[in-house]
């Protein structure tokens, strides 16, 4: 029965309905007001939603039109999607810090009739650029404050259009027209629109039907077993993929509660609160969540820092291997039990983790240490590959199958192919409709046998099945014999080493890949310490013998590593050198966020690039350099070159 | 105490005199602070008082909140006319102030320190408040729900447990604000709100008296140094010199009074 169901619920507004009818009492969003959590359950959205969809139907709200939904994560932000998608109207989530000129593109490119914002700020920007907006009627704000003197004819408050919904809807014929175009709404209309952040060029509007939304939503709830007793924070942007995805369209299939933080600024302790079982965040805030964490650490007393490390190093060891359900000795598990009850726990609580069942990070490399340590705490954290065009999900890691360099096997009923340039193609349950207004781009982006391009270059793994990305498809080179160069897969191989804090390699149309490696000067300092590597200045250090034989253990380990991917083999690196300064934004080899400026470096460091692929062993280098007050200087060096060892194909299976 | 006595301010409408000074003199021992100043603030107005460095213009605060008492002069506030109060009063008749060096708890916390805004507005004796229970736990229920509605209209729910002493600058300043807002006044005396501040903090701040005037009715006195902040959000201005009024009205109007421009940028001798 709940199959046949299921196939009924083909739009989200039939979910809605469905989750009122079959868990009305059960909690659908939260929202922290006033300092305290108020709830309301499925049965109580459903009844705001109608009214809410009466009062945009008053307004003009018809099939077809667009709204646009501008601000942070709010229940009446959320419920204007509902009512919209009730009326057959179609939802476009705008991001809510896009400046005016950005906004007036998306607004006037997606058509919007309607604005549904959070406050005076949004409202503020939008009444700046309404001789842009040919199609805007109305303004409807959220919260009020500020807007009372404000000219009233195109601008209303969302709760009193509640309020008149919810009068108009005692009117039969009123509650049947409203029934009757949620009945009307089909899974094959565009349920929403999302504006992909244009990195280049203009946005773009991603359509996706509601159908292809659901079964996308319907599969990865069944993969990770979500149920209608799940929590989750709501605090990714409206206009993101992922927040359309993990809250409000697994929300509704799941039936599970939703919360939205006070405000942006309180996220972190509204997760607290909280203790969300489903999370997603980007490797970015974990990474800094940690560093909060050892900072903090490194301020409390002795013992308990002594008892923090001690118990970190055996999560280290066992915590991981408890997870995946690995055999682990006794006295590892019980020294792990302990760290659980007065470390990890307590820990956990403190990030608002302690409830977390699977926990998903997604967007760039995430560090195989960062990975770790979440998940020696007991925490699943997995990753996944995805796209706005696919709703989301392309590859997931099942439980058990967690690694920190791939980004897993495909998700469920998810099509896959690699172009012969090595270009990541699929097909997807939620893939989208096309891209609003914007046909042109919609064909370059398909594939004539109907898949879409992703502009990423990647391969599976042989062994696992595991997708791998290795690098933007645009950036990925070639050598001169043919072999693949994906220059950020070989400088991220290299930088997960601790000592190696930056790298640059080249290789394109040359007939081997090369490397130079700027070393961690706390982390190199720290090992000479150990090893009794005496050294004056940085540039000593980075040209020491020994310093060179441990970098080249490390690339040789690179290397190794490589040549058991048959595509990555031939980008194994011949020749590297150690620069004798640290790459610096300063100097722009860097950007201000802190990647490396390939170009510019390789054209600074002309020399050494050719001492690279001339068999020469040293070379000279004179280089300018900005010191930290503003003053500009010299620096010169002969800096060595050291060969290392390519591992042929042949030796590939002994490697491994 | 005559709280009772109090006139409800509801019965005066927007654009009457809320607060009257008049032929006020100030002096302290031979140093004439105020001399002769009169002017008023009317209901429901963001009114401004400007002046070079030791105009009397915080004096002048300080003599409307009886925190000072003028020797010479009359002061009616919603009506009632009096020459000297001492500042308990003043609150407890609306009169609210921040000030210019901040002065917050520094070990409290934002919450604790804008619910010592409602003291004044507490009813239950002390035997209930030792215990915080029954009728005292209610009235504090009450209370922190105006404190939580102030908290969330200055957008600072992220410090609502941070001791003040933490916060940068600022924010100090808004939860002084915050504090004053909770005795719910009919005027609000806001000693320069934006001193120390940088441009955004100042757009903030600006946006906040903007909105507590429109949407509370708040009638606001503030003294500022920023000309800019000045003329865009007060309805009129008053400008002392040397204890003394020179000009009195619009913005644009006391900007093109030679008196004033003689003021702030001095005359040749």
């Amino acid at each position: 029965m709940e199959a046949a169901q299921a196939l009924r619920e083909d739009t989200f507004p039939k979910l809605l309905a469905r989750n009122a009818r079959v868990r009305g009492d059960r909690p659908a969003i939260r929202h922290k007001d006033l300092g305290i959590w108020q709830t309301w359950t499925w049965a109580e959205v459903y009844a705001n939603v109608r009214a809410l969809a009466a009062g945009y139907r008053a307004l003009g709200l018809e099939r077809g039109d667009t709204i646009a939904i501008v601000g942070a994560n709010r229940p009446k932000l959320y419920w204007s999607m509902m009512a919209a998608q009730m009326l057959g109207a179609i939802p476009v989530p705008v991001y809510a810090d896009a400046v005016a000129d950005e906004m007036a593109y998306v607004l006037e490119h997606a058509q919007v009739k309607l604005a549904a914002v959070q406050d005076q700020e949004q409202v503020d920007k939008i009444l700046s650029i309404t001789d842009r907006l040919h199609y805007l009627k109305y303004i409807v704000y959220d919260w009020g404050r500020g807007l009372r003197d404000y000219d009233h004819t195109q601008l209303k408050a969302m709760g009193e259009l509640i309020e008149q919904g919810r009068k108009a809807l005692q009117d039969n014929s009123v509650s049947a027209a409203l029934d009757a175009s949620m009945a009307e709404g089909k899974g094959s209309d565009t349920s929403v629109i999302l504006y992909t952040s244009g990195t280049t060029g203009r946005s773009k509007g991603v359509m996706l039907s509601a159908e292809r939304c659901i079964n996308a939503a319907t599969d990865s709830v069944k993969f990770d077993r979500l149920n209608d007793h799940d929590e989750v924070l709501a605090y990714l942007p409206l206009a993101w993929v992922g927040d359309h995805y993990m809250n409000y369209a697994q929300g509704l299939v799941a039936g599970y509660c939703m919360s939205c933080p006070e405000s942006p600024d309180t996220v972190q302790q509204d997760l607290r609160e909280i203790g969300p079982t489903f999370y997603f965040a980007p490797p970015r805030v974990f990474e800094s969540l940690l560093t909060r964490v050892m900072i903090r650490m490194e301020d409390a007393g002795a013992l308990k820092r002594k008892m923090f490390h001690y118990f970190i190093g055996i999560a280290k060891e066992y915590g991981e291997k408890i997870l995946n359900g690995e055999s682990v000795p006794l006295s590892g598990r019980l020294l792990y039990g302990l760290g659980n009850i007065i470390v990890y726990a307590p820990l956990k609580n403190v990030l608002g983790f302690s409830r977390m069942r699977v926990g998903y990070t997604a967007g760039e490399a995430i560090g195989p240490e960062l990975f770790s340590f979440y998940r020696s705490l007991g925490l699943n954290l997995k990753q996944l590959y995805g796209q706005t065009e696919a709703f989301l999900y392309v590859t997931v890691q099942p439980d058990g199958q967690i690694r920190a360099d791939t980004v897993g096997p495909l998700a469920p009923n998810v099509e896959v192919k690699i172009s012969p340039e090595g270009e990541v193609l699929f097909k997807s349950p939620g893939m989208f409709l096309g891209y609003f207004r914007d046909d042109e781009r919609t064909t370059e982006t398909l594939t004539p046998d109907g898949f879409i391009k992703t502009g990423d270059a990647g391969f599976f793994e042989p062994q696992s099945g595991h997708l791998k990305i290795i690098d933007r498809a645009k950036d990925v080179g070639k050598l001169a014999n043919g072999d693949l160069f994906p220059p950020k897969y070989v400088e991220n191989k290299l930088k997960f080493y601790p000592n190696i804090k930056e790298a640059v390699a080249f290789g394109d149309t040359r007939d081997a890949v090369t490397c130079f490696i700027n070393i961690d000067i706390t982390a190199v300092g720290n090992w000479a310490e150990r090893n009794n590597v005496v050294y004056a200045s940085y540039q000593e250090l980075a040209n020491h013998p020994l310093v060179y034989d441990m970098i080249a253990t490390h690339v040789n380990q690179v290397n190794r590593s490589l040549a058991q991917e048959p595509m990555m083999a031939g980008a194994q690196i011949k020749r590297f050198l150690i620069l004798h300064k640290e790459l610096d934004a300063d100097d722009g080899e860097l950007t201000r966020t802190q990647k490396v400026r390939r170009g510019f470096i390789a054209e600074r460091y002309a020399p050494l690039i050719d001492a690279l692929y001339n068999g020469s062993q040293e070379a000279d280098i004179s280089t300018e350099v900005t010191f930290e007050d503003g003053r500009k200087g010299t620096i010169s060096a002969r800096v060595k070159i050291r060969d290392c060892d390519i591992v042929p194909a042949s030796a590939r299976s002994k490697a491994a | 105490m005559n709280v009772s006595v109090q006139s409800n301010p509801h019965t005066l409408a927007k654009g009457d005199t809320l607060l009257a000074v008049e032929n006020v003199s100030l002096a302290f021992g031979g140093v004439k602070a105020i001399t002769d100043v009169s002017f008023d603030i009317k209901k429901g107005e963001i009114r401004a008082i400007i002046g070079p460095n030791g105009a009397g213009k915080t004096s002048m605060l300080n003599v409307i909140n009886g925190f000072y008492h003028p020797q010479q002069g009359r002061i009616t506030f919603k009506g009632e006319t009096r020459q000297k109060m001492r500042p308990y009063v003043a609150a407890s008749q609306g009169i609210a102030r921040t000030f210019q060096n901040v002065a917050l708890f520094k070990g409290m916390s934002t919450l604790d320190n804008i619910m010592a805004g409602r003291t004044l507005k507490m009813k239950t004796g002390l035997f209930w408040q030792l215990w915080r229970h029954g009728p005292a736990m209610r009235e504090e229920v009450e209370h922190r729900h105006v404190v939580e509605e102030i908290i969330d209209f200055l957008e600072i729910q992220a410090i609502r447990k941070t001791p003040v002493g933490k916060l940068p600058y600022g924010l100090q300043k808004r939860v002084e604000l915050g504090r004053a807002l909770a005795m719910e006044p009919d005027l609000l005396l806001l000693d320069e709100p934006m001193a120390g501040m940088n441009l955004e903090e100042k757009e903030d701040m600006s946006r906040f008296i903007i909105d507590v005037n429109t949407q509370y009715g708040t009638t606001i006195a503030l003294i500022e140094h920023d000309m800019g902040v000045v003329m865009d959000l007060s309805d009129r201005v008053v400008v002392l010199e040397y204890g003394r009024k020179i000009a009195d009205g619009t913005p644009a109007a006391v900007k093109s009074d030679q008196k004033v421009i003689d003021a702030y940028l001095g005359v040749p001798h």
